[in-house]
């Protein structure tokens, strides 16, 4: 049965091994020179003492101003998105559809092996290859883009909290074993919409829509409350003063944010309370439209502000990384349990 | 012998309609038994119950005394070829070959690679690119070498144009003169089944019309022609399967196990084709649903 299976992948086993030698070979080519990079700006030497901000700032300044290091950062995050994707469109929907439109699992079924196996082997060679492809594919972009993330980790002066981490919901899905879990759900979930629907085309489209709903879902809503965040309130420094907006006019709303000194964690929220303990909207006074900013900037301290800040530290990445590839591949596996539920029951015919 | 098929009040629904209704039959072993109906009768549904492909709505089947496709050794014991000879398109012939060998402990190779030697089929040619009748041979191939005991052919020679027809029902005589391996197939070609089938069962509206030995069958039949007469004035043995009558002159179709005689009548025998025929449109009650849309290739 196992080779059936492999008989049948091959050609597509072969152009996802292509794909990744490329790819290979692009990120060693571009990664060796990306490390002495880093090397060279002393961002690794750096733990501590000096200036490390300023070190990395300039390191990613080098890094932004490299049309290739630029292109792969950005292409290779894509791309870990869209693997997933792809593997659950073009290895999963198509995998029981184009037997049942076909009609060659009744040439299959016919043979001396149960439909459990035939399914079994199916969805385990194809599965871990996804995982495969998914899981060395993490590995590579990990190896190359990290002196970008750990640059990315220190904090730089007024950038500090606007930085992406590899906690921060963007990249956190394409860092780590996250993009397994991913191809393991994206591929059964292509697998069960295929035999639910029967027809190539339209479970490829359905498979892309709800795998992409599924990821949103965990990002926005789930991850953030996998395990209860931590809250920061320490006294509202000027001195750090990163954001200040105002409305058009004296009295209208107002918000001000410091920066974040909390390398590598997920910040939440940030906010500014005031001392009865509101979220501090306003008004803006009439000094911060015929002032100087530093006037304006005196007014806000004498506000008396804290700052709230609401984040995941550095310390649970890998709690994290843990718990959402877990969910991935026990939604992987329930819905792995209901297409042999539906093979059995004999509802292709 | 034991049956090699073998159900009681077996029915298949999708939603409301029955596609196969009450069905009750036992084949004995060591036949070629055609399976006749019109289109939509429920033969492939009543042959994909036997195959384990679908799983019965009311009633059992067991086929070699076991449940269809049930388990590994079950599934090696029967061997199908499935409408229209589905193939893997993007496989070549010899992959099919090792696909085989992989999928079936029993398998035999040495006749496989007789069987494509003989028929000249290229190893190396993809089974996409093979023609309706090469594809069935490549899959009756794949049915036969897995040395099952009972074959079950689903339209086998329907599409098939008359030369690659004759050739196939062909192959398939060589292969049961052993008397060995049982086979059902199913067809509307009467006259073909004609030719290889030594049991009948005739399907109509979803119910099963008659059964029984070819043999038999024509030997138990008789076409009558004689005089008008009413239905009631004929002897009470005679079961009456088709009847037409213009003003002056009945003619009958009526089944017998005594040999029929009568003043005034003319006996004679009845051949498949005519006896099918007229088992096709007697139609006592028809499953409501189910139009008899009868059709006839030749």
């Amino acid at each position: 049965m196992i080779w059936l299976t492999w008989r049948q992948f091959r050609a597509q086993a072969i152009v996802a091994a292509a794909a990744l030698a490329v790819i290979a070979v692009a990120l060693a080519v571009t990664g060796v020179h990306l490390a002495n990079l880093y090397d060279s700006a002393g961002v690794g030497a750096c733990h501590g003492h000096g200036d490390c901000g300023t070190v990395a700032s300039n390191f990613l300044t080098q890094v932004k101003a490299s049309l290739t290091d630029k292109t792969l950062y950005d292409g290779s995050a894509v791309l870990l998105y869209a693997v997933p994707v792809l593997i659950g469109v073009f290895w999963g929907a198509p995998l029981i559809t184009r037997e049942i439109e076909a009609g060659t699992f009744r040439l299959a079924w016919n043979q001396s092996v149960t439909r459990t196996r035939w399914l079994a082997a199916k969805l385990g060679l194809v599965g871990l290859a996804a995982m495969a492809t998914a899981g060395l594919l993490s590995f590579m972009i990990g190896w190359w883009a990290s002196p970008i993330d750990h640059a990315f980790g220190l904090p730089q002066g007024r950038n500090g909290s606007g930085g992406i981490n590899r906690f921060a919901p963007l990249l956190f899905g394409v860092r780590g074993i996250t993009p397994v879990g991913y191809a393991a759900f994206a591929f059964v979930l292509g697998v069960t919409i295929g035999v639910l629907i029967r027809r190539t085309v339209p479970a490829m489209a359905v498979t892309l829509a709800v795998f992409t709903g599924v990821l949103v879902t965990m990002t926005l809503w789930v991850r953030p409350h996998l395990i209860a965040p931590l809250h920061m309130v320490s006294a509202f420094n000027t001195a750090n003063l990163d954001q200040l907006t105002t409305g058009p006019s004296p009295g209208s709303p107002m918000t001000v944010a410091a920066t974040v000194n909390l390398p590598d964690a997920w910040i939440l929220s940030n906010q500014s309370i005031t001392p009865s303990g509101h979220v501090f909207t306003g008004p803006a006074p009439r000094v911060c439209f015929s002032g100087t900013i530093q006037a304006c900037t005196a007014y806000v301290g004498r506000l008396h502000l804290r700052q709230l800040v609401t984040y995941q530290p550095a310390s649970r990445y890998w709690a994290f990384q843990w718990y959402e590839t877990a969910i991935f591949l026990a939604l992987a596996l329930a819905l792995a349990g209901a297409c042999f539920w539906w093979i059995r029951r004999r509802r292709l015919a | 012998m034991n049956a090699v098929l073998q159900s009681r009040g077996l029915g298949k629904r999708y939603r409301q309609r029955w596609a196969l209704a009450n069905c009750t039959l036992s084949v004995p072993a060591g036949h070629v038994v055609g399976l006749v109906g019109p289109n939509g009768a429920g033969k492939t549904t009543l042959l994909n119950l036997a195959t384990g492909l679908l799983a019965p709505t009311a009633g059992t089947i067991e086929v070699l005394g076991g449940t269809p496709a049930a388990s590994p050794a079950q599934l090696s014991r029967v061997g199908f070829v499935a409408q229209d000879a589905p193939v893997y398109a993007g496989l070549s012939v010899a992959d099919h070959l090792r696909l085989g060998a992989h999928m079936n402990p029993g398998w035999d190779a040495g006749l496989a690679r007789d069987r494509i030697g003989r028929l000249g089929l290229d190893l190396t040619q993809r089974a996409g690119k093979l023609s309706g009748g090469e594809r069935a041979q490549l899959a009756l191939t794949l049915a036969i070498a897995k040395r099952p005991e009972l074959l079950i052919l689903d339209e086998p020679i329907a599409s098939l144009d008359p030369l690659a027809r004759r050739e196939f029902l062909q192959s398939l005589m060589e292969f049961t003169a052993g008397g060995e391996v049982s086979v059902v197939m199913s067809s509307h070609l009467v006259a073909d089944l004609e030719r290889v089938c030594d049991y009948l069962i005739v399907l109509v509206a979803s119910r099963v019309q008659v059964t029984g030995e070819v043999e038999d069958l024509l030997a138990t039949h008789y076409l009558l022609t004689g005089p008008r007469r009413d239905r009631a004035d004929l002897p009470p043995a005679w079961q009456v399967i088709s009847a037409s009558n213009t003003d002056r002159q009945s003619t009958l179709l009526v089944r017998s196990s005594s040999p029929v005689s009568g003043p005034g009548w003319a006996v004679t025998q009845i051949g498949l084709e005519d006896l099918v025929l007229a088992y096709l449109s007697h139609v006592p009650e028809p499953a409501p649903g189910a139009a008899p849309a009868l059709e006839v290739q030749r």
